[in-house]
Order: structure tokens, then C-alpha cells, then sequence
């Protein structure tokens, strides 16, 4: 491009005549090889992300029951059939849409809180150089580096009623418990899958935190020590207020992450989820996939979908919003 | 510059190449004779493992391709994958081109249209229909139309139970009904072994006993015109009847509330649990190490007199069809392909092979089947046995009605009352689940 650049006063001498159309060709060209060059780029964020989106839009808006799956194009119209069934929330099925979406709700708040809280924690404990820092550190992240599928799987042999570990040390060891608890059936299952998802999603949180930590300058610490500030008050004046523009990305990535884990639950559970710990994305597959109705389940992803927009738009807009201030 | 102009259009060649590609797929064009050298075969996990199947399969594969020069492509799919694999190649168009089904999906994979209908035609092509025998084409799609698939292996419940424990408590037979199974469940449980097995927490299971449980009362999860009708008093009573199983009777330990991986077999092959309900077992718990001799086999248990028709009904019709797949490139081969495997020669050797029963009248006959644990199977397959619904929406009720039972077991589990009610609200849960149709 530079080459083309250097030549052109030079071309500009050359004689009349052949000069205009020749100039706009070599115009032409400068300008439109960068978008052709684009096209392939454009082509697969089409193809991978714009197009899979459109179409389970579409999807939402028509009857694709069994019936008409093997020919989507005949699949009639329902027009908003699929979003009125979903938000009806006086019957079975937007009633167990909705349940599903308070137990979603409380878990993922639950679950990012004690990740953030325990992620945080232990990096700002990891601040100082100690002996086996390393090793630690190295530790603490084995959780997030496991495939999730061996990592759950595990879990679940350790939750099992009969000969599970969990059990094991509750009930027979430290006689918690006056009998043997289920953990993957019933009202505890909730509490199963929030121990697993806090084991797994802490150590990201504790790794982006350290991450934010080197960047606060030591002297500042330093600083404050001179001036007889505790350990928890640079905790809270030094550290949090520094680390405020990571907390805000990581806070809503976990947000995202958690509300629409699927792979957690689906391990766990099965197919079919306790009611104490029915997540949303696990519900959404089931109303499509294990009943057959494509429809609805695309309907209530487009509102799984509009949902999180709402929140992160609006967590955008006040998190900012409060920072200005701050950074004046 | 000429290098650039030719980078630009190569990248322009290659978006419109991939945009024509891209926009081929999802055809829904039927059966073809393109490729008439391969195919592709789907086949069910029906032994201990997949390797198993494929050392069980790839041979009669191979005297397949010698006697007609058509190469298989074989694909063992695990269970819990198969109807998803199933539904995803229906929607798509691209998929195997001959295909193991569930016999139970039979209906609601006919209302797909992903399968190609067996009409007299194609019947005439592997030897006419009445090579079948009745019970396994009950289970082949809705009474009025062309059956979507064949069947090819059958299966039937049974009641395995260890003679040892048998023995030790003082039992001379096993169970004939539900009151003896409960009273010999007191007399095991006093020399401190479990007495039932059950996977509470699959929902196929739940859904096989609690059919056969309604039956036995005298009802039926549809009605005859194919509603659903969950809420009738006497399936009530049917399911309350299997989870008390474990609630009042205790002859099902809690702890089998959430077992979902066949735990409840593995306890019957460690001699840990007295008895199991299970269809064709024999291969399996072989397999886990037990050996024949110590276990007997009998009919499942009804609720007075012996095992018969109607309210005596004591299994489902369980085995697996073989489809042909409609989007097929090779319609031939796979016709020819579908006669192989139900041919007499091929139903002997793989029915020995999976402990299963023949559906085909003339390999039925042989004497390989008539062993006493088969004798059992294959009788009540013939006098006792019904086909689960027909209707289209059978997998989802397998799905509503499987985890109401789920819920109820981890309610029994849990040590909460299950109490007619309880059990009433579930399953007008479950109803109100299903597709208005």
C-alpha cells in the first residue's frame, strides 16, 4: 500500500488523456481491497454468529414441533403463540419457566458473590512473596484448568447417597447429619450445584484479581502503612478502589457465565433436573430438545437472551456512570 | 500489487465457493441410489459396552460386504446420545442410512417423517411382514399406518433373583405377585440383604413399570383416541403402587432413588440385593462377573393369579426396531442390508449374542432360545406382554411422566409422605406437559 502511495504524485505528470479513467480504477482499487480482503472475515461472523442467532429467532415464531422438523419451511406460523405460552405464568409452562428463572437468579447470585469473595481473598492473600507462593498459586487454579466434564463427573460420584465422600464425612465421620443425605435428588441439590460451580468458577475470579493487583504501585502501600493505616483499612482504601475497573469485567463475565451454565447442571443431573436446582439453560433444553418442541425453546431463549442484554446494558451504564467521578 | 489483487481474489473466490456450500445442506429430498457401495449403520449399545457391540457386529459387517460387495460404515451410539444423534439428522437431512431405534420411539419418530415407511413393497423386499411375529410389530409406529421401522431384537422383563439369598431367608419360589414379593421382602431383609432393585432416577424405567403397573390396574396413560389421561384414578393408583414400593413396602432402598447408570444391576451381580426387574439381563450380568447358576429367572409379579393378558400383563414389548433412514443414498443397499440382519442365520447369532429373542417366527424356533431363563422371556413376550402407546407423542411422556415418578422417588427417598394426592398433583404436572395435539 505505501508503494502505491509513494507513486501517485508521479503518475499525476503523465499525459491527458488516458489519465482519469486510469486514476479512478487505481481509486477503485485502493479503497475496496481492504473490504475485499475483509469479505472472508465478515463471511464467517456471519456464518458463525449472526445467522445461527437469526435463525433460532425465526425458529421462535413458529410451530417446529416434531412434525415439521425434517422440513422447517413447512413448519406453519404461530406468530407470538411460542412467547405467550412462555410468559403465561399462570400455566404449567411459563409457571415452570418462571420457577426456573427465580431458582437461576438466586444461584448465580449466590454463586458469583462467594467466587468473588473467595477468588479476591485468596489473591490478596497471594500478594506478599512467601515461600511456596508458587505452588499455591498453581494449586488454587487446578479447578479451572480441569475439563469440566471429569471435573463434575467426580463430584458426582463424591455426592452419591450410598458410597459418596460427601456423605462419608457428614454423616459417618463427623455425624452431622442423623442420616445419610441425597444430594443429586430433592431441595439439597441446589446446594450441590452451587458447591460445584463455586469450586469451578473461583479460581478465575482469583485469577484475573491477582492479574489486577500487580498493577497497584507498592508505594502506595507503603505509603499508608507510614501513615498507620491497618491492613484492613488499605484493604478497603488501596486495594478495592484500584481494583474497580477489574470488578466490573469480572463481575459481569461470571454473571454471564454462570446464568447460562449448562454443562455444570447437565453432568450433574441429567436430562431431567431436581426442581431445587432446575437452571434456566438446562429448562430451555428440555423444552426443546427432550420435548421435541423447537419452538418454544427458541422463544424462550430470545427472552433468556433479551433478559441478559437488559442487565448487562444496564450494569454497563451505572457501573460507568459511578466511575466518572471517581476518575476526575 | 499483483501478489495483493491476486490475495483478494482468491478471498472473494473463497467467501462465494463457501456461501454455495454452505447453502447445500438441509435437502430434503428422499432416498437416492448415489452411493450404492456403502452405508452407514447406527447401531444401539446393546452389550456390556460399545467395544463389545462392535466385536459383536463387525464380522456379520464383514459377511455382509463379502456377499455383496457393499461396505458398512459401523457407529455405535450410546443411549444417552441416541435420540438427540436421531434428531439432529433429521433436521439436518444428513445422516446414517440404516439406524437401531428404541421400538418405544417407533410412533414418534414415524410423525417425523425421518424414517422410511415399510409398506408392502418394501416389506416384499425382506421376505414379507408375516416373517414377524405379532407382539414386535405392535411396537413398530401408530396401528394405521406403514410401520416406520422393523424389529430386530426382542426383549421382555423378567424377574432375576439370587437363589443363594433365596435360600438363606427360607424361600422356596421366587415371588407370582406383588403381596408375596412384599412378605418375602421382610424375611430377606431380616438376614440383612436389600430386596429390590430399581433405577429411580431414569426415567425410562420409571416409565416401563409404571405402564405395566397401570395395566395391571386396568387403565392406560392414553385414551383410545391417543389423549393423554394421566390423571385417571386407577393410574394413580398404579404409580402410587411402584413408588411404594419404596415408601411403604421398603422392599426398594432409598439410596436407588438416584441411580440412573444401572447401579441397581451391579448390586444384583455383587449379591448385595435379592432381586431385580429387568429386561433380558442375562448378557449383562454375565458380563459384571455373575454367573448363570446363580440366579433363577421368572415372570414378573401381577397382583393375584398368573401372568395373562390385560390386568395380567406382566412386561412391556422392549427390543429395538431397525429404520432405514429416508434421506438414504442407498435405498438398495440398505434394503438388502435390513434383510441380512433379520435373516434367520444373523437374528440366531446376534439374538444369542445379546441374550435377546428373535422376532422373527422362524429363528424364534430354534433350540438356542429355548433354554429355561429364555423360555421365560420368550413366553412372556408371546402370552403376557403389551406394546407401550403408539401415539406420536410417546417420548415426551416418557420424558413428563418419568420425572414425576423421578420426583416422587426422591420425595419417598427424602422420607416425605407419598399419599394419593401427592402422586395425583405430579401427574397433573406431567399432563398438563404434553404437547395439546
Amino acid at each position: 500500500m505505501t508503494t502505491t502511495a509513494l507513486k501517485e504524485p508521479v503518475r499525476d505528470t503523465s499525459p491527458g488523456a488516458a489519465r482519469e479513467p486510469r486514476r479512478r480504477t487505481g481509486w477503485i482499487r485502493r479503497v475496496s481491497l481492504p473490504y475485499l480482503l475483509l469479505l472472508p472475515a465478515l463471511f464467517f461472523e456471519l456464518l458463525v454468529h449472526l445467522v445461527p442467532m437469526v435463525i433460532g429467532v425465526v425458529m421462535s415464531f413458529k410451530e417446529l414441533t416434531q412434525f415439521y422438523i425434517r422440513d422447517w419451511g413447512t413448519a406453519p406460523w404461530s406468530g407470538l403463540d411460542n412467547y405467550k405460552v412462555s410468559v403465561d405464568f399462570d400455566a404449567p409452562v411459563g409457571k415452570a419457566l418462571l420457577h426456573s428463572f427465580g431458582v437461576t437468579v438466586a444461584f448465580t447470585l449466590l454463586s458469583v458473590g462467594l467466587c468473588w469473595l473467595i477468588g479476591t481473598a485468596a489473591a490478596v492473600f497471594m500478594q506478599d512473596t512467601f515461600r511456596g507462593r508458587g505452588l499455591l498459586r498453581a494449586l488454587f487454579l487446578v479447578p479451572y484448568a480441569l475439563p469440566v466434564y471429569a471435573a463434575v463427573i467426580t463430584w458426582v460420584f463424591m455426592f452419591q447417597h450410598d458410597n459418596g465422600l460427601v456423605n462419608h464425612v457428614l454423616h459417618d465421620q463427623l455425624h452431622l447429619t442423623d442420616k445419610p443425605s441425597f444430594w443429586l435428588i430433592g431441595d439439597n441439590s441446589f446446594y450441590a450445584l452451587l458447591t460445584v460451580s463455586v469450586w469451578k468458577g473461583w479460581p478465575f475470579a482469583f485469577l484475573i484479581v491477582t492479574a489486577g493487583l500487580q498493577n497497584i504501585p507498592r508505594e502506595l502501600y507503603e505509603a499508608a502503612a507510614l501513615d498507620g493505616a491497618g491492613m484492613w483499612q488499605q484493604i478497603r482504601r488501596i486495594t478495592l478502589p484500584s481494583l474497580r475497573p477489574v470488578n466490573q469485567v469480572l463481575v459481569l463475565v461470571l454473571f454471564l457465565w454462570t446464568f447460562n451454565d449448562f454443562n455444570t447442571p447437565y453432568v450433574l443431573f441429567g436430562k431431567s433436573a431436581p426442581e431445587a436446582a432446575d437452571l434456566i439453560s438446562v429448562h430451555i433444553y428440555q423444552s426443546s430438545f427432550v420435548t421435541w418442541n423447537f419452538g418454544t425453546g427458541s422463544a424462550m431463549s430470545v427472552l433468556l437472551l433479551l433478559f441478559l442484554l437488559v442487565v448487562t446494558g444496564g450494569y454497563l451504564l451505572v457501573t460507568s456512570r459511578g466511575r466518572r467521578p471517581a476518575d476526575v | 500489487m499483483r501478489s495483493i489483487r491476486a490475495a483478494a481474489v482468491g478471498a472473494v473466490t473463497l467467501s462465494l465457493a463457501l456461501a454455495a456450500t454452505a447453502c447445500g445442506g438441509g435437502s430434503s429430498s428422499s432416498g437416492s441410489n448415489d452411493s450404492p457401495k456403502t452405508l452407514t449403520y447406527w447401531a444401539t449399545n446393546q452389550g456390556a459396552s460399545i467395544a463389545v457391540d462392535k466385536k459383536v457386529l463387525q464380522p456379520e459387517l464383514d459377511k455382509f460386504e463379502k456377499q455383496t460387495g457393499v461396505k458398512v460404515k459401523l457407529e455405535v451410539v450410546p443411549w444417552s446420545d441416541l435420540l438427540n444423534r436421531i434428531l439432529t439428522a433429521t433436521t439436518s437431512g444428513q445422516g446414517p442410512d440404516v439406524l437401531n431405534i428404541g421400538n418405544t420411539w417407533s410412533a414418534s419418530l414415524q410423525a417425523t417423517g425421518a424414517l422410511l415407511p415399510w409398506d408392502q413393497k418394501n416389506f416384499a423386499k425382506i421376505g414379507g411382514k408375516d416373517r414377524f411375529v405379532d407382539s414386535a410389530l405392535g411396537s413398530t409406529g401408530v396401528p394405521d399406518k406403514d410401520p416406520a421401522a422393523v424389529p430386530l431384537y426382542s426383549m421382555a422383563y423378567a424377574l432375576y433373583y439370587n437363589k443363594q439369598i433365596f435360600a438363606d431367608a427360607g424361600i422356596s419360589k421366587p415371588p407370582a405377585t406383588w403381596d408375596e414379593l412384599v412378605a418375602d421382602g421382610k424375611k430377606i431383609k431380616a438376614k440383612g440383604k436389600s430386596v429390590l432393585g430399581a433405577e429411580g432416577s431414569n426415567l425410562s424405567e420409571n416409565i416401563h413399570h409404571v405402564f405395566v403397573l397401570a395395566k395391571q390396574h386396568g387403565a392406560d396413560f392414553f385414551t383410545a383416541d391417543g389423549k393423554p389421561d394421566f390423571t385417571n384414578p386407577k393410574v394413580v393408583d398404579a404409580v402410587k403402587q411402584y413408588v411404594d414400593l419404596m415408601a411403604k413396602d421398603k422392599v426398594i432402598p432409598t439410596g436407588d432413588a438416584e441411580y440412573a447408570q444401572n447401579q441397581s444391576v451391579s448390586d444384583f451381580a455383587k449379591g448385595k440385593q435379592a432381586m431385580l426387574l429387568w429386561q433380558s439381563a442375562a448378557a449383562n450380568l454375565k458380563s459384571q462377573g455373575m454367573s448363570e447358576d446363580a440366579y433363577g429367572v421368572a415372570p414378573v409379579p401381577v397382583r393375584s393369579g398368573t401372568p395373562g393378558t390385560g390386568t395380567q400383563t406382566n412386561s412391556m414389548v422392549a427390543g429395538i426396531n431397525i429404520a432405514v433412514f429416508r434421506n438414504t443414498h442407498n435405498l438398495d443397499g440398505a434394503a438388502k442390508f435390513v434383510k441380512f440382519m433379520t435373516s434367520d442365520a444373523e437374528q440366531k447369532i446376534l439374538n444369542t449374542a445379546y441374550s435377546s429373542i428373535p422376532p422373527v417366527k422362524t429363528a424364534q424356533q430354534d433350540p438356542a432360545f429355548g433354554a429355561p431363563a429364555t423360555a421365560v422371556l420368550k413366553n412372556t413376550l408371546a402370552t403376557s406382554a403389551a406394546a407401550l402407546p403408539q401415539v406420536p407423542s410417546e417420548s415426551q411422556f416418557e420424558t413428563a411422566v418419568g420425572t414425576a415418578v423421578k420426583e416422587l422417588f426422591a420425595d419417598a427417598a427424602a422420607g416425605r409422605a407419598v399419599t394419593t394426592d401427592s402422586v395425583k398433583a405430579k401427574l397433573e404436572k406431567a399432563q398438563q406437559q404434553m404437547p395439546a395435539a
